[in-house]
């Protein structure tokens, strides 16, 4: 389509335009809430109170932040969801590549039958209970291993990446073994460094998914010093339970401490999400080449 | 594992005898240690916990365990179907799914069609970018947000309220605004993600329709009617089934996030409800029952719809 040739018409006119307009609303709905919260976060606690913020912060204050960077608490969460996340990815890049390799080998006399058994717990699953109380009785309530070991392998990311290992060439392998590769080493050194695009997007899947879960910390994990960021954004935020922080904060009436608790709440907002934020460009792209290869799937 | 035959296998091979088991085993064994671990963890975490569903059946206490725990039969599936509890949470269920299904299914294909029209690639790029950002940011930063800027107490929501000269309102606990916040926030979070497939839908459609159209004199409204629409009405349709498996399936960590007593009314779905029974009560095979009962549906709708999608094309999950 080039422009040049395009006749334009009074209602091609009014055509782009409600596009446009669409298009804008999305854009401005989408980011709007992001820049409301920064900008309550670091505006003058008086202009919060007057209800003056609309878009940009009004004056600079970052009182709310100090409150939130002197509670002991928040630090601790972050090391923990940060524990959570390389620890837990980590784990399930392995889980998903041991088991994704043998399950490519069209040779592999066993490969339908456990393909099988592992599609069947994609369709039918334990639920909630069950699960719970197979995990607790492992001995995992109360343990870090709670949030790495029940939910080690996608099926879904192991369907996608068995996928794509088995686009990559057989001969590759073929010759390697002629040489007395093991198959160990032939993942290492060959299939590994061929499925870089793959491994990095399932990192991500992973490493996203750690990062914002809270349901499993909240049922397996009973012990404050071990809750990752996202339980502490909802005692927080969610359910504005601040007294940690507000020892911290120089609130000085009850009214206007009550009031001013909205800033801190924006505060821990921006601190848990910042990484993600700023990690964003860099994901946008895996990410966007993640959804098409589950779209195109095997 | 040697790439040559052995000459038990040449034999074999020239015979046509069956190589047995164990002969395959020890033929495959690089694959099968590798894959040791990971079977261990599906045998532990994903086919443990389905025979942990008998506690359904059974009175589940802690000391005798699961096998060990008196049968009752259907007793708590009876308990859980003859409760008040029972079609409310099968009402609200499949309600906040429907209104998902309804308000949330159109609007990636519209922000997609729309996204599509504009010309500027620099533009286009821009929004599709930000688009995605509330795709990665946890459900509980999402509420949070929202909890805060419907909040009776500064909330922006309600400081516009007040400016416009109306009572603020107290969003969360109210009854009848549960459902529209559910439902807006998950729209609000997941649309620019959900376009990702359809513009590339878009992206595949033959250019030379599109000069065709034009050739033909077709407006901007035309083309999209007649080539960019049908394009991609096989990528709707087969997501648009799927969806459908899908119709008991809630997003149950974000009502827990979002509801309190005062709204379960019409926000108790069937598996904040298991949670609440089962976990926080501690009453596991009642919870159990309910779970089950939650998954037999759930089973049931996502293997008909997945047939149905197979029936009508090529599609499926599997």
């Amino acid at each position: 389509m080039t422009a040049t040739t395009f006749r334009r018409t009074a209602g091609d006119r009014g055509f782009d335009l409600a596009v446009h307009v669409i298009v804008v609303v999305a854009f401005v709905v989408t980011l709007y809430p992001f820049l409301y919260v920064v900008s309550m976060s670091l505006s003058e606690t008086d202009a919060v109170l007057r209800d003056e913020v609309w878009l940009l912060p009004k004056g600079l204050q970052i009182d709310a932040y100090r409150a939130v960077l002197m509670d002991d608490r928040i630090w601790r969460s972050y090391y923990n969801t940060i524990w959570y996340t390389s620890v837990g990815t980590l784990f399930n890049l392995v889980f998903t590549v041991m088991a994704a390799y043998p399950l490519s080998k069209r040779k592999f006399f066993a490969r339908n039958f456990f393909m099988v058994a592992i599609m069947v717990t994609f369709l039918f699953q334990g639920g909630i209970i069950p699960t719970f109380i197979i995990v607790a009785r492992l001995g995992l309530y109360g343990s870090r291993w709670a949030l790495v070991f029940p939910a080690l392998i996608s099926v879904y990311y192991l369907v996608i990446c068995r996928t794509f290992f088995q686009q990559l060439p057989e001969d590759l392998f073929e010759s390697a073994r002629l040489e007395g590769a093991e198959e160990w080493r032939i993942v290492w050194k060959i299939v590994l460094p061929l499925s870089q695009p793959i491994v990095a997007v399932l990192a991500l899947f992973y490493g996203i998914q750690h990062w914002n879960s809270f349901f499993p910390a909240l049922l397996y994990l009973p012990d404050a010093d071990l809750h990752p960021i996202q339980i502490y954004l909802r005692r927080v935020v969610v359910m504005s339970r601040l007294e940690t922080l507000l020892q911290h904060a120089d609130t000085g009436d009850f009214e206007e401490g009550v009031l001013a608790m909205i800033k801190v709440k924006y505060a821990v907002i921006v601190v848990a999400i910042a990484p993600i934020v700023m990690l964003y460009p860099f994901l946008q792209r895996y990410f966007v080449k993640g959804v098409m290869i589950g779209a195109l799937k095997g | 594992m040697s790439a040559q035959p052995t000459t038990t296998e040449a034999k074999r091979a020239l015979t046509g005898a069956k190589p047995s088991l164990l002969s395959l085993i020890r033929r495959d064994r690089a694959w099968i240690i590798m894959m040791i671990l990971p079977l261990l963890y599906f045998a532990l975490f994903r086919y443990l916990p389905l025979y942990g569903m008998v506690i359904a059946f059974k009175d589940y206490s802690v000391g005798r365990g699961i096998w060990g725990s008196e049968w009752v039969g259907l007793k708590w599936f009876l308990q859980f179907f003859n409760s008040f509890y029972f079609w409310r949470l099968v009402r609200n269920t499949f309600l906040i799914s429907f209104y998902m299904l309804l308000f949330g299914f159109p609007v990636p294909i519209l922000f997609a069609l729309c996204l599509n029209e504009v010309r500027s690639v620099g533009f286009r790029r821009t929004v599709q970018t930000v688009s995605y950002l509330p795709y990665f940011i946890s459900v509980v930063v999402v509420v949070g947000m929202m909890v805060n800027f419907v909040s009776i107490n500064g909330g922006i929501i309600n400081v516009i309220i007040a400016r416009l000269g109306g009572t603020p309102v107290n969003f969360m606990n109210e009854v009848g605004w549960f459902r529209p916040m559910y439902v807006l926030s998950e729209i609000w979070q997941d649309f620019g993600f959900g376009s990702i497939i359809y513009l590339a839908a878009i992206a595949g459609i033959d250019e030379e329709l599109y000069d065709a159209a034009e050739v033909d004199g077709c407006s901007r409204w035309q083309r999209i009617r007649y080539v960019t629409l049908p394009g991609i009405s096989a990528t709707i349709i087969i997501l648009l089934i799927l969806r459908s498996g899908r119709m008991f399936t809630v997003g149950f960590e974000k009502i827990l996030l979002m509801y309190s007593g005062l709204t379960y009314e019409v926000a108790d779905v069937i598996s904040t409800y298991v949670y609440r029974r089962g976990i926080l009560s501690g009453e596991y095979s009642f919870g159990a029952a309910v779970g089950l009962f939650d998954s037999v549906i759930n089973v049931a709708f996502l293997l008909l719809f997945n047939h149905i999608a197979r029936k009508l094309s090529d599609t499926s999950l599997w």
